[in-house]
């Protein structure tokens, strides 16, 4: 059974191209059959997060004004043959993405994929609601920031009553994916506990994606940051996110500081 | 020259209108047949009352004595006899109810009692999810109940009381038509704004001791009073 995924967050800049790319490279590494869809008609990111930005010859709009046909214009990925990607257009805007269309793409990468995975642009207009509107489930990644998990609280709404699934009185599944915490920050208590942000957001989590420059050095080389460097914290959460979202069940782990064997001999605590 | 004021005659409008009657058709002994009429009586005891009813005198013969005795004992029993049937006109006397003729038969109509169409309209609304930033809940008509929590940037417009079993982070607006009566609870309070019959707080005005724990806001005349719960 198919599965489309939304990734959303209503705040920009908190990390839904850097998710989607991560958790659509660990669920192909683990064998799913995946596709990711870039929504962010006119401010595309995810060809270069994904490092294909040079292959791009036709795209979402493309497809949606039957220009071209969709396998035309999915994008293989060198690394992983389970992976694609099917880019937004960054001439148009996002008024040039019809409700039927989308839905037309969809039910298509439907018969041929796992997994879709659609990166909502940031806002709650037009491209983040066409990205939602098909959704089966939800990421909503969330910052420690009271500005991030407001956005997230009216994100959840709109996909309790905005979406396909909702209309049919169902529900779509989410999950909260809080990203860039600091670990150190948190340890001082200068940012929301994960305790109160899911107390706000009333939702399961998903995963807790420390604050990293893995995350940074990934994106600046095109890469997925779980095939860039499978060891590092961040790509370890996403790894154990993709599973959980697979239906496994693992132990969530706080990220915490990591005191370094010399401070710790010494006793002192990391800065 | 005077002018004189010629008085305008109304014209005498006569219009025809047909009724719908109940007949009466006694029978012998006539003792036995007010018996039925007051076994009647007994299970619905206004039935007969406002309506026009007709004694229908063909089934039996009576005298002039014996007619008069059944419309009082009819009279006695709150029914009104409009008018006699099926007897000579000598038989009558000028106290008692009318000669009819020519009165047709129809059927009566069993007119069933009409089930009310529009349910009475809900006086209360429970919303079994969390209300979320950006939601507007408004019901004018009466209490609205959350089984969840209410959003910061979120609103819950209530004609009546509001009952929040959760956080109220957004903002609470009770008795907007004019219900100075209606009160705000929450489990706790971290509201934005709450408001009753129009007079409001901000989170500002909100005392900081009372942030995090059960609260009930209502009016003290024209001041709003908010105190922990418990």
């Amino acid at each position: 059974m198919a599965k489309v995924l939304v990734v959303t967050s209503g705040k920009g800049g908190v990390g839904k191209t850097t998710t989607t790319a991560a958790t659509g490279a660990a669920l192909a590494q683990n064998g799913q059959k995946v596709v990711v869809v870039d929504f962010d008609v006119g401010l595309r990111n995810l060809d270069l997060v994904m490092g294909a930005e040079r292959r791009v010859v036709f795209d979402l709009i493309n497809v949606v004004q039957g220009v071209a046909k969709l396998s035309q214009a999915l994008i293989r990925d060198k690394r992983l043959e389970n992976l694609w990607l099917l880019p937004a257009s960054q001439t148009r805007d996002k008024d040039a993405l019809t409700d039927e269309g989308i839905g037309n793409i969809i039910a298509e990468l439907r018969t041929k994929y796992d997994w879709i995975i659609c990166d909502s642009p940031a806002g709650i207009e037009r491209g983040a609601t066409l990205a939602m509107r098909y959704a089966d489930e939800a990421i909503i990644v969330t910052n420690p920031e009271v500005s991030s998990v407001r956005d997230s609280d009216r994100i959840i709404g709109m996909l309790d009553s905005k979406t396909v699934k909702a209309e049919k009185g169902e529900q779509v599944k989410k999950h909260i994916l809080i990203t860039r915490y600091d670990t150190a920050r948190a340890s001082r208590g200068e940012m929301l506990t994960i305790e109160d942000i899911l107390e706000i957001l009333a939702t399961p989590l998903l995963g807790i994606i420390p604050e990293s420059q893995d995350v940074l050095r990934a994106s600046n080389v095109g890469t997925p940051v779980t095939l860039n460097n499978a060891n590092s914290a961040p790509a370890r959460a996403y790894i154990d996110a993709a599973r959980r979202l697979m239906g496994e069940t693992i132990t969530m782990l706080v990220p915490t500081e990591r005191v370094g064997l010399m401070n710790r001999l010494l006793g002192r605590r990391a800065a | 020259m005077q002018a004189r004021a010629e008085p305008t005659r109304q014209q005498v409008r006569l219009r025809g209108r047909s009724y719908v009657a109940f007949v009466f058709c006694p029978f012998v002994p006539i003792v036995g047949w007010l018996e039925e009429i007051d076994a009647t009586l007994a299970r619905s005891p206004g039935f007969f009352v406002g309506k026009p009813v007709v004694l229908d005198l063909s089934a039996v013969d009576l005298s002039q004595s014996a007619i008069a005795h059944l419309v009082t004992s009819l009279e006695g029993r709150n029914i009104r006899v409009l008018g006699i049937e099926g007897v000579e006109e000598a038989q009558l006397t000028t106290s008692m109810p009318p000669l009819l003729t020519g009165g047709r038969h129809c059927v009566l109509q069993q007119t069933k009692p009409e089930k009310p169409e529009a349910k009475p309209k809900p006086t209360s609304l429970l919303l079994e999810s969390p209300v979320r930033s950006g939601q507007s809940i408004i019901f004018t008509d009466g209490d609205v109940t959350v089984l969840g929590s209410v959003g910061s940037g979120a609103e819950i417009v209530a004609g009546g009381s509001i009952h929040i079993y959760g956080t109220l982070r957004g903002r609470a607006m009770a008795g907007v038509n004019g219900n100075s009566a209606a009160r705000i609870y929450c489990q706790r309070i971290e509201a934005e704004l709450l408001a009753i019959d129009g007079y409001y707080q901000t989170a500002d005005q909100i005392d900081d001791t009372l942030r995090n724990r059960p609260a009930q806001a209502w009016l003290e005349g024209d001041v709003m009073k908010i105190t922990p719960l418990n």
